[in-house]
């Protein structure tokens, strides 16, 4: 039993996909508060860009290396990854929804928009490689 | 607990089969979701401060004590079960979880922030200003834990126990994320406690 559970287990994808995701929610999210910290009042902007391209950076990165990864369960992340994706359109929209009824200025919209598009994507990319990295790979 | 462990662990005996009846997510707790968003886009629309206040209190003491009484009183039991029972109440437990806490975590937030645009505090040059960013910074720590760590690991429990034979290598694998984040999880809930109580003192 044990050696079979090794097994599958030494099939798992090593690749650090799920932690560079969440290195890009990280940075959304450090973004986010910068950005809540500072609205309504006058704030620069050049640091969330940076976070904000710093954390697609990461999210490019952790797509390209699940897109490389030899033997994998892509019905099952793409089962996973749908479902969430529209999960968390929902949950986006719902914050698109605050800032656009709080009249938040165009720059500083623009922004938080891109930020929750990163973030919308992210978290089903997290969500459906955790498990599909445990699942049998398809033939 | 290691994998090598929990193979030693007297208690597994043989792995389990799948627990019958395992549901990701339980569609008939989605109306009810359904309509607590509803409710919340209404209240924020309306920007009434009682309907805020209702889902941000609420919400948020749920979140709150849900988390606490989770991490500080469920786990410390169910890690003291053998893994079939242990596997026995994650499945009924956790897909529970999956609906119960993002929709209390959106009431939340989404209510504190317009509460907070509605009492002025968002303002630089609010004296509660200083608070609120304590705890955006704790609501961002939280948010990274159980998005990017916790809420997968429910999500990837649940898959394995609907295998044939599920792994309990790989469950306890999975819910040892739960126990290195607990501690983390239980200072920033006392954290919010600490903030929101005097930023409505």
């Amino acid at each position: 039993m044990a050696s079979s559970v090794d097994a599958e287990r030494s099939r798992e994808p090593t690749a650090p996909v799920g932690a560079i995701a969440v290195g890009a929610l990280c940075l959304i999210v450090v973004g986010g508060i910068y950005l809540a910290a500072h609205i309504p009042g006058p704030v620069s902007l050049l640091p969330a860009y940076i976070l904000l391209v710093a954390a697609f950076a990461l999210f490019a990165s952790a797509v390209g290396l699940l897109w490389r990864l030899p033997d994998f369960a892509w019905p099952r992340f793409f089962q996973v990854g749908r479902w969430a994706l529209l999960a968390y359109l929902i949950s986006a929209g719902m914050l698109e929804y605050v800032f656009v009824l709080d009249r938040v200025p165009k720059p500083e919209l623009v922004l938080l928009t891109l930020m929750l598009v990163v973030y919308a994507t992210d978290i089903p990319l997290i969500l459906a490689f955790t498990v599909a990295r445990l699942q049998t790979p398809s033939p | 607990m290691t994998a090598a462990e929990l193979q030693g662990d007297p208690r597994v005996g043989h792995a389990p089969g799948a627990v019958r009846g395992v549901e990701i997510v339980p569609l008939r707790g989605l109306p009810i979701v359904g309509i607590v968003l509803v409710a919340l886009i209404v209240a924020i629309y309306g920007n009434w401060l009682w309907a805020l206040d209702f889902f941000h209190v609420v919400g948020g003491g749920l979140w709150t004590a849900i988390d606490l009484f989770v991490g500080l009183v469920i786990g410390p039991i169910l890690g003291r079960l053998s893994i079939p029972a242990r596997m026995e109440f994650s499945a009924r437990f956790m897909p529970k979880m999956v609906l119960i806490m993002p929709t209390l975590v959106t009431m939340t937030l989404g209510s504190g922030f317009q509460l907070a645009r509605h009492l002025g505090n968002l303002s630089a040059g609010s004296p509660n200003h200083g608070w609120l960013v304590a705890s955006f910074i704790v609501v961002g720590v939280m948010a990274v834990i159980a998005l990017g760590v916790l809420e997968p690991a429910n999500i990837a429990v649940l898959f394995e126990m609907r295998r044939p034979h599920p792994r309990p290598a790989v469950i306890a694998k999975l819910m040892q994320r739960f126990i290195y984040t607990a501690g983390v999880t239980g200072v920033m809930q006392i954290a919010t406690l600490v903030i929101m109580t005097r930023l409505a003192s």
